[in-house]
């Protein structure tokens, strides 16, 4: 519980929500403090509604950061704000009429007047009003949300006693109820069955599964659904896809040249972890330390590829000084975006503008990482194709050690009944068998791991001048305002040190953590975090409407083991979940946002599930799991800006060629243009929440991609062979595919104007093109 | 600084775009929600389909075509004195000093070692722990114009446009290998996932053009071996997707997908395009989803781009004294091709036109590849600026010039005599509305080394681009990871007065 540090009390603040603020005017309208106060029924709360204005408005001059601070005034720590000073003091409790920041926002004389005009900031007539207020009812101050520490709280009461499902229902409801309204009605069988499906698997529902609850669709069956969407193989590449956002996991090195290297085995890793369930602290230890765990397994040394994940260069002319100290820069922004929700990468330069984070902090966390094995793939990186980033293993993925497994088995066993006499049938089956293990065992792929060598002195850098070896020789620490981490007597700090830390729940961070992914896993199942800001839990992120809510997750989060799918399943049978996402006019008045979770919310799909649903309604989708990376159609020349070497794309012309997004050659300058259209992010940096764009270039990859060609040419067979005698049965079905209901009259009728001359087949090709291009199809309700 | 990317507003819309628009100040998104109906409705009366007929029709009525894509309000600040920037990248970085900046003293040092008091502490790319040798200039200078401007030898068709170019001889930059050069000169910084100063000028401004992208990206083939360009240079960042650059090839199809499937008539595609958002708006009746309208517009623009690209990019239409001056052959894919699709584009409305010619990265053989790639680029660049000028486009087009860095006054000897990459020091010119012509602003040591008068930033480029395109850069920011990001940075950075007209 060390992360809490009273001296530190109020050191961060809470920001204004990023995703609130519009461009309006070329200046800033922030309205995420006032937007929650709005909707809070009661009293101001310091840190939702108060400190993210101080926040924005003040702390870039009067914030953490002592080099910037102006008239040695800070306001992000409650002490020195109320600090009587000469002249007086910023802020004294109880009467606005002798606070100098409330007299120096509201004066007239714009010499005075606070924030600087040429800050281009400006405060609002009611954020003036509310701090005025706040002031007068005494100014109380409380830490920052993120930084405090979760406490396990009973869900509150609610009046309507039939409509919750669990306690999550609880803390909504009650809300709801204070706010006087009601939540959504459910959403229909169909929709909910679709949302489930998309959101857990990244597929649309089998149009049986749907026919089937759609009959039968009451409690039991919906959580029938949901344990076996949670169980199949396609729940972990879901989830995997994410998480290759956050690690920024591709299948080449970034830099220059942009040469392949060798990871595939590590996306294996993290599918069979999801799917295995395996628990996330040890997920995260895995990852960061599998080597220094005691007598490291295959999959943790495989798991050990996250610290390889980083973008690399191997121009020749490139400065072994300067990169090393863009990688580790790089390690710190990667590891506190994805475990803290912080973004350690402003410290790189100076002292954290908003948050208690020092640029000393920055690169003491560097020095957790300071003995990967960087030198061999300085030395020895060429411009091949893979590249050599040495250290590298050969490997075999868990699947495809437990089929080789079978296969011994089944040859032991073979052999065991030649003994009794030898069938033919047998032998050559046997014969097959060892060729199979033959061919297995030669297709090991090869990964990229972490080896401990004797750790290299990292530096603290003035102004993050690599070339500046003034500053003094840092040892690894944790940020300081989290806490400390002791240094055992015999030996450095080290990454496993560092993961323990990270996932403690009461000697570390592990709370924090556990917040920072509940977060990211309601994000998946609403479209929007119950923060928003997915990756920025400072000062600048926005706190959580329902932060009672969040901590109880996060509680939860650990007190299960940190059991990922349990807290899938807790949001998924919620009734929370199961709203209908139509907006109601009372609802898009009041609560735009959707902050109150009165209703769902709906979404495009991302590029993956896209992808992979509408290859999946035309039956060709190839639901193989694991192996390595694939390369579907890509336009001609598409790689001829690439160099050293130049890149011949050569797209897979078998099964490989429609295997799910998850599998799809990640080039980091030139990412599939499919996935870039939709929204896929090159992976240079950790990315917690894609953008979701709707634009022309989308729609051309849609109409004339040929892997959509083909698809639709694919469903258009499936529409004839399985749709039925008449063109009737045939549209309902194409519509019972792609969208889980039946067409109406219009849409017949529209879809009839499509019908063509000709060959049967080839007459419903353009039918299937336009269903496999609607909206619907493509998005999550 | 913020890392990663997040969520931008575009994927705030799916939830509340039709709401309370003044409280979510997202007025111009609203706007632009209307003009896209508005389109619809043209479409739908049978006047959209041909991009002529609505290009015309458009072009009748300015402030509709604004409307199109509004940009930000509030913008431009000031007069624009610019519309459109078109910016010929000479990636690799070419050299200063066998260009624009003549130095005697380094042609009397040549071969003699180079003094320690100029590269001590310096970040040195391939020369790192090799001895340092002077090499003086590999070519010699003339001065031309009225103006008398200094030009290599290498380059005599600038020194026909001696008057008309603001060469800035005091460039300096920040990143010294090429890859995060170029993200440095595109982006201001060197950390990945910011916005190219291509969709910050389209954020900001909108687009003029209703069937073509805003920012338009070209790279051509022809020339030494190229360094590889990654396509982040032209990336929207954080910014939404819709600002980032498009390319357009010259070979294949020339935008991805923008051509109908194999044996599908423009009226058949047509016809299923209509279908798709009939029946989208269909069924929006029930969902009422704005998402769904945006996907109908994006929809209508698709096809308008199936329509008017190949048009555009088929040059063989213009007459052919213009192809000889350009010295373009149609579909060639060439720098002197780019140079005259550039044109087009810029007539066409598109607001940043981005040409990468590759292979300025002259370790060495300079002289041969500096035959090389002057031999590809000094007409067809000539060609663009009096093109411009003679149609009266030049006045309010920008155009620039120049490499990510420039190259080191040391000798380095990969195959004959050739240069290292330079940060310190290198020159870039500017030329066309609100430039001031036949000027040059800025020096560079006896050496060519270090920018010693006048040093102008990267970051004070932009500002000055913002500048001549009527945007203040210290006002123009997008609020990213809980900073206000300016193209600029938070750096200190000026507009470069001195070359102003």
């Amino acid at each position: 519980m060390d992360w809490k540090k009273d001296d530190l009390n109020g050191g961060a603040a809470v920001g204004p929500r990023m995703m609130s603020r519009v461009l309006l005017g070329g200046s800033l309208v922030v309205l995420g403090a006032i937007t929650n106060s709005l909707l809070a029924s009661e009293a101001i709360d310091f840190s939702r509604d108060i400190r993210p204005i101080l926040s924005d408005r003040c702390f870039f001059c009067h914030g953490p950061d002592g080099e910037e601070r102006k008239a040695g005034l800070r306001l992000d720590l409650e002490e020195e704000a109320k600090k009587v000073r000469s002249g007086g003091a910023a802020i004294v409790a109880g009467d606005p009429g002798l606070s100098d920041l409330i007299q120096r926002i509201k004066t007239y004389d714009l010499d005075d007047r606070m924030p600087p005009e040429e800050s281009g900031k400006a405060l609002t007539d009611d954020e003036i009003a509310l701090l005025e207020r706040w002031v007068l009812e005494g100014a109380p101050w409380s830490e920052h949300w993120a930084y405090q520490r979760p406490q396990a709280l009973t869900a509150p009461e609610v009046e309507d006693q039939s409509w919750a499902r669990n306690w999550i229902d609880h803390w909504v409801l009650s809300e709801l109820e204070k706010q006087e309204l009601r939540p959504s009605p459910d959403a229909d069988p169909v929709t909910l069955a679709r949302r489930l499906s998309f959101d857990l698997t990244g597929l649309a529902p089998e149009s049986e599964v749907v026919a089937a609850f759609t009959e039968a669709p009451g409690r039991r069956n919906y959580g029938r659904m949901v344990d076996a969407l949670l169980e199949s193989p396609q729940f972990g590449e879901k989830l995997a896809a994410y998480w290759l956002d956050l690690v920024r996991y591709a299948d080449t090195v970034g830099y220059h040249g942009d040469q392949d290297h060798n990871i595939s085995p590590y996306r294996d890793y993290v599918i069979d972890a999801f799917n295995e369930g395996l628990p996330f602290d040890q997920f995260t230890k895995e990852q960061l330390a599998g080597d220094l765990l005691p007598d490291p397994s295959m999959d943790q040394l495989i798991a050990t590829g996250y610290n390889r994940l980083l973008q690399t260069s191997h121009e020749g002319g490139v400065q072994a000084k300067e990169y090393l100290a863009i990688y580790a820069a790089d390690r710190v922004r990667n590891l506190s975006g994805v475990w803290l929700g912080a973004t350690m990468g402003c410290a790189q330069c100076h002292d954290h503008k908003y948050d208690p984070i020092t640029a000393k902090d920055f690169y003491a966390m560097q020095a957790f990482f300071a003995d990967i094995d960087e030198a061999k793939h300085f030395k020895n990186g060429t411009n091949s194709l893979p590249t050599r980033r040495e250290p590298e293993i050969e490997v075999q993925s868990k699947r495809e050690r437990q089929v080789l497994a079978m296969i011994e088995q089944e040859i032991g066993a073979l052999k065991s009944l030649q003994s009794g006499g030898s069938p033919t049938e047998e032998e050559s089956r046997a014969r097959w068998l060892e060729q199979l293990k033959a061919q297995l065992q030669s297709e090991k792929r090869k990964v990229m791991v972490t080896q401990a060598v004797e750790p290299r002195e990292i530096r603290f850098l003035p102004r993050g001048n690599w070339l500046d070896d003034s500053g003094e020789i840092l040892q690894a620490a944790v940020p300081e305002f989290l806490g400390t981490l002791e240094r055992p007597e015999n030996r450095r700090l080290n990454r496993l040190d560092l993961a323990e830390w990270l996932t403690d729940a009461e000697e570390g961070v592990g709370l924090l953590t556990a917040r920072v992914f509940v977060n990211r896993f309601w994000f998946l199942m609403f479209g929007s975090g119950l923060s928003r800001s997915l990756e920025d839990f400072g000062g600048q992120g926005e706190p959580p409407f329902y932060r009672e809510l969040l901590d109880q997750l996060a509680v939860e989060f650990v007190k299960s083991g940190w059991d990922v799918k349990h807290i899938f399943r807790l949001i998924a049978n919620s009734r929370t979940y199961q709203q209908s996402s139509l907006e109601s006019d009372t609802l898009r008045d009041r609560d735009p946002y959707n902050r109150l979770l009165a209703r769902q919310s709906r979404f495009r799909l991302p590029a993956e599930a896209v992808r992979d649903s509408l290859l999946q309604v035309s039956g060709l989708l190839d639901f193989e799991v694991g192996g390595a990376s694939v390369k579907p159609y890509q336009p001609e020349g598409y790689y001829r800006h690439l160099n050293f070497p130049t890149r011949k794309y050569a797209a897979h012309d078998d099964g490989r060629q429609w295997r799910r997004g998850v599998y799809v050659h990640w080039q980091r300058q030139f990412l599939h243009p499919m996935l870039a259209a939709f929204d896929a992010p090159s992976r240079e940096e950790c990315t917690s929440q894609r953008a979701v764009s709707n634009t022309p270039v989308a729609a051309l990859v849609l109409l004339n991609d040929p892997s959509f060609v083909e698809a639709a040419k694919a469903f258009a067979r499936r529409i004839v062979r399985e749709g039925g005698e008449t063109n009737q049965q045939r549209f309902s079905f194409a519509f019972r595919s792609a969208l889980s209901r039946e067409p109406d009259e219009t849409e017949l009728e529209l879809l009839s104007a499509l019908l063509e001359e000709g060959d049967s087949e080839d007459q419903w090709v353009l039918v299937a093109r336009a269903v496999l291009n609607l909206s619907e199809a493509i998005t999550r309700h | 600084m913020g890392v990663g990317r997040s969520c931008r507003f575009e994927s705030e819309r799916s939830d509340y775009a039709t709401l309370n628009w003044r409280r979510l100040g997202m007025e111009p998104m609203k706007k632009e929600l209307e003009s896209i109906n508005r389109r619809t409705f043209l479409h739908r009366s049978g006047l959209g389909i041909g991009s002529a007929a609505l290009a015309s029709l458009m072009g009748a009525d300015r402030a509709r075509v604004h409307a199109t894509s509004p940009g930000v309000a509030g913008l431009p600040h000031h007069f624009a004195k610019a519309k459109r920037v078109i910016f010929l990248c000479m990636a690799g970085g070419p050299s200063h000093l066998e260009t624009f900046d003549y130095k005697p003293t380094l042609a009397a040092l040549d071969g003699k070692p180079m003094p320690d008091s100029y590269t001590k502490g310096q970040p040195i790319a391939q020369l790192q722990g090799t001895e340092l040798k002077c090499q003086g200039p590999l070519t010699s200078f003339k001065r031309y114009g009225q103006s008398g401007q200094l030009i290599s030898d290498f380059l005599p068709w600038h020194a026909k446009m001696a008057d008309e170019i603001a060469v800035v001889k005091s460039m300096v930059t920040e990143q010294i290998n090429h890859d995060p050069a170029h993200t440095f000169m595109n982006t201001g910084t060197g950390i990945s996932g910011r916005p190219s100063m291509g969709s910050w000028v389209n954020y900001g401004l909108g687009s003029e053009s209703s069937d073509l992208p805003g920012f338009v990206v070209l790279t051509s083939v022809g020339g030494r071996n190229p360094q590889p360009i990654a396509s982040r240079q032209w990336s929207s960042g954080f910014l939404p997707s819709r600002y980032q650059g498009v390319e357009f090839q010259a070979s294949g199809d020339p935008v991805h997908y923008v051509k109908s499937p194999k044996g599908v008539s423009d009226a058949r595609q047509g016809k299923l395009v209509r279908t798709i958002n009939q029946l989208n708006a269909h069924r929006n009746r029930v969902i009422d989803d704005p998402e769904v309208e945006t996907r109908v517009a994006a929809y209508e623009m698709a096809f308008r781009m199936q329509m008017s690209v190949p048009e555009l990019m088929d040059v063989s239409g213009e007459p052919q004294h213009i192809l000889d001056m350009y010295g373009a052959n149609p579909g060639d894919g060439s720098y002197a091709s780019n140079c005259l699709l550039a044109r087009r584009l810029a007539e066409r409305g598109v607001r940043f036109i981005h040409l990468y010619h590759r292979g300025w990265d002259h370790h060495g053989g300079l002289v041969k590849y500096m035959n090389t790639c002057c031999g590809l680029t000094d007409k067809p660049t000539w060609a663009l600026l009096t093109d411009l000028k003679q149609r009266g486009m030049l006045e309010d087009t920008l155009i620039i010039w120049g490499g990510e860095f420039g190259r080191t006054p040391m000798f380095q000897g990969k195959g004959g005599a050739g240069r290292d990459h330079h940060i310190k020091g290198f020159s870039m010119w500017l030329a066309g509305g609100g430039v001031k012509g036949g000027c040059q602003y800025g020096a560079t040591d006896e050496l060519g080394y270090h920018a010693v008068k006048d040093v102008v930033h990267v970051r004070d480029l932009h500002a000055t681009m913002l500048h001549l395109l009527g945007i203040d850069h210290r006002r123009f920011s997008v609020p990213f990871q809980g900073l206000d990001m300016r193209l600029t940075g938070v750096e200190e950075s000026h507009v470069v007065d001195g070359i102003l007209s």
